[in-house]
């Protein structure tokens, strides 16, 4: 098994508070991990720390040393700018560029990196909607603003947004909290296709939803890892009590 | 009548004083549709005169001439535009930068110091701009202006441009050589002002920008962005709407500034023909002529300004609301 | 799976590096912001050094307490000025914040009003009106009728006060929850009651902020007294009088050609600035979050 990601000894801390304490995680080539945990354990704050989100919010620093590929994302000289090309990211609230049409938003990170040629950002926005299952929805209207879908269409968006950059590693931080159950469906049954070209972390309050679709569970309880395994082992056979507790839904 | 006797006590009471309260409060807030409708009557019926003599020839006009009685407003209409376009242009850009550096540049301990400087500037009084333009900037100006009398080779452009000027006419490069040493004119006049607009268009432009949802920074940052493509991909777009409206806003205020512009810009009515001449703007012209103004036709042109200016503010405000509303993409607010 | 995996590990190689126009692009735009940003203080810096080094010297107790020396005669003070600035400005306050506040309350509690839109409209149109044409309506208005007077000056002020009080009181009045006005009413309070007692006491320190500033903004302006309180050589407090202002004095002086009466200028404009800078942190203090919580 290769890992893609990999994270060792990380610590996190917004100025004197120590959000993530020595937390170590691997994630396989085209799998999906689920972080749970209770809210406030630090679930977001770790995520943010994959792509170097950190480095934009004033006071909070990371330690420990997170590889991607092989190559550390924090190392000297690594620019967090072309490192961030390579791992996508979707945020909790759909976050389409309001001034930007359904299929500008698509190719959104595409022409950052220069590409020009309308017939490749048409094929990478097929490609990509079709991926986020959106494109059947909108190709009739790839050039009204994104702001006009629906909360699932936009939230879907978002997802081929991240995917047109064909990034190595998707993070997805409660994609699905502001949906619908239908909309909720959609993205699901998205996962296990998505997975086939990238490698996803998801944050997720839904434990139904953790045991449906990801391949991995990390479990989080007040900023360490309590427990990590395949899903399966986590939802059957936890090891420490308060995993159970938790998924079984006695706290949090 | 047994429905009102039901009534619990004082209820009647207190509604008949909500009535009251709401009649005060609405009397007191059509002050405020008075001072307008006044306004419009006051300037309209004063003006009449100058209207109904010179009608359209009074915005086309040329020639402002109180001794023979003949009132054209067209240069000072240029001045005013003049100046307050190019104060505009100059400022705009650099109001937004400075937006930008506190929302997305400047580390945590300067944003504050940096924003409170930049709201001082809008606490400085338009006369103490105008004091400091004629002692402080018109000296240094003029110093420069000097040397087109001394040194032999400009001399000669100026000599060559004076031909022209003395014609009513000018050419590209004659617009910038200066026509007179005292500093003062349209020049210094469109500097002061860029000055003095700087923060109003930075306030707006740091209120919107401040406005920008972090996710739609961080969706840009995501995709592998720089900071200035973060900042010209997502923030200004998003922020276009409240820009484009502070922008108006700040036009609304440079057309009608007075007193610094009517104390460094020299209130000549000559044609324009060089950036450094004497001018004189609307605003500038009430400043200096009204109280001398002597004759009915004069006061009454004068007073015409003040009109045209009145509905120049007020279309541009009015526009400046419209842009806010269209431009403003969908699902923003 | 393998097949699969071979496919992200092909995708991932294809990944480009950031080209050095995009590095250097940014860096230049950061330096631009930068300066653009250091040309804005620039001028605040430079006038308040000007004002410092030039008006401290000619600032003295006599500047104070005594009225301009007669024409040609060196010394003499502003007493007038200052009096005249502080009159005008206690009368201009009472009309802007009588029918800023009310215009406030109007627009904030009675948002279905008929009205309701005209005056927001109004309001937000007059707040662009140029203080000098200000100064032509009042004097067309009372001037033209009753001569020049401080009061005509004082009600030139006022009028430019009106849109900024309404604008503030407005939006602080909006900040006030629901759940407070909903509160009140429950316990049997008439609706103005609920507005007087409830409502403007916890919006307080932000409609004071919205005075403090109109007050700061209005008190520089010489444009609108020009012509209505014209300006007084002696002191005077009474308001039917013509009365000089700070502004106004600076406006005379800094045009004279006497080198004393630039001096007065200067002093004046420090004393001026100051008092508008001691009146916005004032505001600011009135406005500071700490301040709302204690409410
Ligand atoms: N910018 C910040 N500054 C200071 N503390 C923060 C910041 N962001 C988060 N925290 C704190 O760090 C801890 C972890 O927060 P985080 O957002 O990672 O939790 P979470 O697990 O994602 O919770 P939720 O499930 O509610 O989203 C919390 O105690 C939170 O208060
Ligand atoms: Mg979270």
């Amino acid at each position: 098994m290769t890992p893609i990601l990999v994270a060792k000894d990380v610590d996190i801390f917004y100025g004197d508070f120590h959000a993530i304490k020595k937390v170590s995680l691997n994630a396989e080539i085209g799998t999906v991990n689920a972080l749970i945990g209770p809210s406030g354990c630090g679930k977001t704050t770790f995520l943010r720390s994959l792509n170097r989100m950190h480095d934009l919010t004033p006071g909070a620093r990371v330690e420990g040393t997170i590889q991607v590929d092989g190559q550390d994302i924090y190392g000297p000289g690594v620019d967090p700018v072309a490192m961030r090309r390579r791992i996508g990211m979707v945020f909790q609230k759909p976050n389409p560029f309001p001034t930007m049409s359904v299929l500008d938003n698509t190719v959104a990170g595409l022409k950052l990196a220069g590409v020009r040629d309308k017939n490749q950002l048409m094929a990478v926005a097929e490609r990509s909607l079709r991926g986020a299952a959106l494109w059947d929805e909108v190709k009739d209207r790839l050039h009204m603003p994104g702001m006009g879908l629906s909360g699932g269409q936009q939230q879907r968006l978002c997802i081929a947004r991240a995917l047109a950059v064909e990034p190595d590693v998707l993070l997805m931080d409660e994609p699905t909290s502001a949906l619908d159950p239908a909309s909720t469906a959609k993205i699901e049954e998205l996962m296990s296709e998505l997975k086939k070209v990238t490698t996803i972390l998801i944050v997720t309050h839904n434990m139904q939803q953790a045991a449906r679709i990801s391949d991995t569970c990390s479990v989080f309880l007040n900023g360490d890892m309590i427990e990590h395994g395949p899903t399966e082992q986590i939802f059957q056979h936890p090891q420490d009590k308060r995993t159970e507790d938790y998924v079984s839904g006695r706290f949090g | 009548m047994s429905q009102a006797t039901k009534r619990p006590p004082g209820r009647g009471l207190s509604s008949r004083s909500d009535d009251v309260f709401r009649t005060v409060i609405i009397g007191l807030s059509l002050v405020i549709a008075l001072i307008f409708i006044l306004s419009i009557y006051q300037l309209a019926t004063v003006s009449w005169p100058t209207l109904s003599t010179f009608g359209l020839d009074f915005y086309t006009g040329r020639t402002w001439d109180p001794v023979n009685d003949v009132y054209g407003a067209f240069s000072m209409i240029i001045g005013t535009l003049v100046t307050s376009l190019i104060a505009l242009a100059i400022s705009v850009p650099l109001a937004i930068a400075s937006a930008l550096f506190i929302a997305e540049y400047s580390p945590k301990w300067l944003a504050g110091p940096v924003g409170y400087l930049i709201e001082l500037l809008a606490a400085v009084p338009s006369v103490v701009y105008g004091l400091w333009a004629l002692v402080v900037i018109a000296p240094k100006l003029a110093e420069w202006q000097l040397t087109y009398f001394t040194d032999p080779a400009k001399l000669e452009t100026y000599s060559a441009c004076q031909e022209l000027w003395l014609q009513g006419t000018s050419s590209f490069q004659c617009f910038f050589v200066p026509s007179a040493a005292d500093g003062r004119g349209l020049a210094l006049a469109t500097l002061i002002l860029t000055v003095m607009i700087l923060p109003y268009t930075a306030s707006v432009a740091r209120d919107v920008i401040n406005l920008v949802p972090r996710d739609q920074r961080e969706a840009m940052y995501a995709l592998g962005a720089t900071k200035w493509e973060v900042i010209s991909k997502a923030v200004l777009p998003y922020a276009r709407a409240g820009i484009m409206g502070g922008v108006l806003l700040a036009l609304g205020r440079a057309l009608g500034e007075t007193l610094a512009v009517a104390m460094v810009i020299g209130d000549s009515q000559a044609p324009l023909t060089s950036l450094w001449q004497n001018f004189s703007t609307m605003a500038s012209v009430i400043a200096n002529q009204f109280g001398d103004a002597q004759q009915e036709l004069h006061r009454s042109s004068v007073l015409a300004l003040g009109l045209t200016l009145f509905f120049m503010s007020v279309i541009v405000n009015v526009l400046a609301r419209i842009v806010i509303k269209r431009l403003t993409p969908e699902g923003i607010k | 799976m393998s097949a699969v995996r071979q496919d992200v590990v092909a995708l991932r190689r294809s990944a480009p590096a950031i080209s050095p126009a995009r590095r250097l692009t940014n860096a230049l735009m950061g330096g631009l912001i930068s300066l653009g940003t250091l040309l804005v203080v620039a001028p605040l810096i430079l006038i308040f050094y000007y004002l410092l080094t030039t008006g401290l010297q000619a600032l003295s107790p006599e500047f104070f307490t005594q009225t301009p020396a007669p024409l040609g005669e060196t010394g003499g003070g502003l007493k007038n000025a200052i009096i005249g600035s502080i009159t005008m400005l206690s009368m201009a306050s009472v009309i802007g914040i009588l029918v800023g506040v009310a215009g406030g309350i109007f627009l904030s509690e009675y948002p279905k009003h008929p009205l309701m839109p005209t005056i927001r409209m109004l309001s937000d149109v007059l707040a662009g009106i140029p203080a000098i044409v200000m100064g032509l309506v009042v004097y067309g208005l009372l001037v033209l009728r009753f001569g020049f007077s401080g009061m005509a000056g004082a009600i030139a002020l006022g009028f430019l006060m009106i849109p900024i009080v309404v604008r503030t009181t407005e939006e602080t009045l909006k900040l006030v929850p629901r759940a407070t006005r909903e509160a009140g009413l429950a316990l049997g309070l008439p609706r103005w009651k609920v507005i007087l007692q409830i409502v403007l006491p916890a919006a307080a320190g932000g409609i004071v902020t919205g005075i403090m500033l109109a007050l700061a903004r209005v008190a520089g302006e010489a444009a609108p007294l020009l012509f209505t309180a014209f300006g007084n050589n002696t002191v005077t407090t009474n308001l039917t009088e013509p009365m000089s202002a700070l502004p106004v004095e600076i406006f005379k002086l800094a045009t004279s050609a006497y080198e004393t009466d630039r001096q007065l200028a200067q002093a004046a404009s420090l004393v001026l600035i100051l008092l508008i800078l001691i009146t916005s942190l004032l505001a600011r203090y009135f406005s500071s979050p700490r301040k709302y919580r204690a409410k």
